[in-house]
């Protein structure tokens, strides 16, 4: 089971969020000037690394607010939590 | 031999050779998982295609292999599935002799319950489907299921009452690990190299980039005419390295099992609603699993509460199983597509192929997809039971939507 730092509330179980995916994936400012291999890559296509990854939970069962965590995926170890619209943080 | 039906086969004598790589093949599988194997096999089978070598990083079948719950089914809704999965079920039935090798393959059955008006709208609508395209199916009502499998419970009495089920008696289970072994053991006396604690780590390419001409591994850079990813949840992780991104999210997917019970349990009961399956394996352990963990991670561990969830549910329509004591849990990675069907495809990089996305679900699949990505790698071209799997459904459109339309997606 994780343990979530949500910015707001402090450490939490991991039954208390819901998980949002990749991070930091700007709508595109303009789709209709997309391709369609654009648009398929903006819909269909995330990162997927073993390693650090910025994604996004929602504290669905807490402040329910949404917040950014920087996870590495080939240990799970959640090393930063860190509000939306804030630049992703340096993490070792 | 003894007579008790939870009694293992024996093996054969002899398995497979563990070869040093050559500098160089005509084909290239990673990944010796069922689908690299059966690959193999029907590369050799099928097209007489033998120098080829299968690179595996851990061990033969280590992977979502040996961590399955082989459920075994074809009844899915739409057309391009029902095509893939029934050629592999038909090719299941064959398997037993064509592989000379006794993997326990029991058509026991399996029953998809339905809780809800809408879960009896869409299984009959998928009966339907499946009986106009030629696969067993029958629906069931709440009383001809309890015949089946006595031990749910079907009382109007519960949270989510059994309304029915749709039933496809060939379907089943087999034991997985043989599976394998079976493969291995055909493709080794074909002259196929299975070279295992061999991890891929990079591909040699042409100075554009275009194409790729062998990979790095740990054993060394061995050479390809072309090569076939069957990497299951670690396909990312090879394709990043050429700057190739898939529609894939790997996830774990946990499953679990009980001690060893007297044989109660005769068919597969899988249910959406209550969101858990369970069979009871040849030795007697009950079978369970049920949906991934949310989160991406390549650990191949998961969280309690998703296990909490499927005993929970098992115990709703098994109240029976309250007192069996859980003797083990476990997770695989598996590869998740947008739409929960799988990728058999050449790709933008020449003489790259990739057998992926198969998610929950592809151990039924394991000789369809060595049937059709053997195609693949042999022909250069997807067969016709692969076409629609392209990885440009994507940017087209032509996505295969099997999300939540068949069930439980394993
Ligand atoms: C808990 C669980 C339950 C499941 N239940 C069912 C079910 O009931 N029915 C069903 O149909 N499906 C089920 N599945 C899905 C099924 O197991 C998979 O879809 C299927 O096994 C994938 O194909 P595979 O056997 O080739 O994969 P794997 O056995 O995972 O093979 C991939 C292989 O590639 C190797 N590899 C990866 N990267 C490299 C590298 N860089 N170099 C060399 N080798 C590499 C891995 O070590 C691995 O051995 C389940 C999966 C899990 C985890
Ligand atoms: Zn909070």
């Amino acid at each position: 089971m994780l343990l979530i730092e949500c910015p707001w509330c402090g450490g939490r179980d991991e039954t208390e969020f819901g998980y949002g995916g990749q991070a930091h994936v700007p709508y595109p400012e303009d789709p209709h000037a997309l391709t369609d291999a654009q648009w398929a890559e903006y819909v269909f296509i995330r990162d997927n690394p073993r390693g650090p990854y910025a994604e996004r939970w929602v504290h669905s069962a807490g402040c329910r607010r949404w917040f950014n965590a920087v996870r590495d995926t080939g240990t799970n170890d959640v090393k930063a939590t860190y509000p939306i619209g804030a630049r992703k943080p340096v993490t070792s | 031999m003894s007579h008790d039906p939870r009694a293992l086969p024996e093996h054969p004598e002899w398995l497979w050779r563990t070869p040093e790589p050559k500098s160089s093949y005509d084909i290239v599988i990673v990944g010796a998982g069922g689908h690299g194997l059966a690959t193999a096999f029907y590369l050799a089978r099928q097209h007489g295609i033998t120098n080829v070598a299968v690179l595996e990083r851990g061990w033969l079948a280590g992977g979502n292999m040996a961590r399955n719950t082989t459920i075994i089914r074809s009844n899915y809704l739409l057309e391009e599935s029902a095509a893939l999965y029934e050629h592999a079920l038909r090719l299941w039935e064959t398997w037993p002799d064509d592989l000379d090798y006794d993997f326990l393959f029991s058509q026991r059955g399996v029953l998809n319950l339905a809780h809800t008006l809408q879960d009896v709208r869409d299984s009959r609508r998928r009966v339907f489907s499946n009986q106009l395209g030629g696969v067993d199916a029958e629906w069931l009502t709440p009383d001809e299921v309890a015949k089946i499998c006595p031990i749910i419970n079907t009382s109007s009495d519960t949270r989510y009452p059994v309304l029915g089920a749709t039933f496809q008696p060939r379907a089943g289970i087999a034991k997985h690990d043989h599976v394998a072994w079976a493969l291995a053991r055909q493709c080794d006396a074909m002259g196929i190299d299975l070279i295992q604690g061999c991890e891929v780590t990079g591909f040699v390419t042409s100075p554009d980039g275009d194409r790729v001409t062998g990979v790095h591994t740990s054993k060394g850079t061995i050479n390809a005419g072309r090569i076939g990813l069957a990497a299951a949840g670690r396909t990312s992780v090879l394709t990043e390295q050429l700057g190739l991104r898939l529609p894939i999210q790997s996830h774990p997917l946990q499953a679990l099992v009980s001690e060893l019970l007297e044989p109660i349990h005769p068919t597969v009961v899988m249910s959406n609603h209550v969101h858990v399956y369970v069979s009871q394996a040849h030795k007697g352990e009950l079978v369970l699993g049920a949906g991934v963990d949310a989160y991406n991670s390549y650990t191949q561990r998961g969280s309690i509460p998703v296990i909490e969830h499927q005993m929970a549910a098992a115990i709703e329509l098994f109240p029976m199983f309250a007192r069996a004591q859980v003797l083990r849990t476990w997770a695989g990675i598996v590869d998740v597509t947008p739409d929960a069907s799988p990728v058999i495809s050449p790709t933008p990089i020449e003489n790259l192929f990739v057998n992926c996305g198969w998610g929950t679900g592809g151990f039924k699949a394991t000789p369809a997809a060595g049937w059709t990505f053997a195609h693949t790698l042999a022909t250069g071209a997807a067969h016709s039971l692969n076409a629609p799997y392209a990885l440009d459904r994507f940017v087209t459109g032509a996505l295969i939507d099997e999300h939540g339309a068949a069930a439980v997606a394993h």
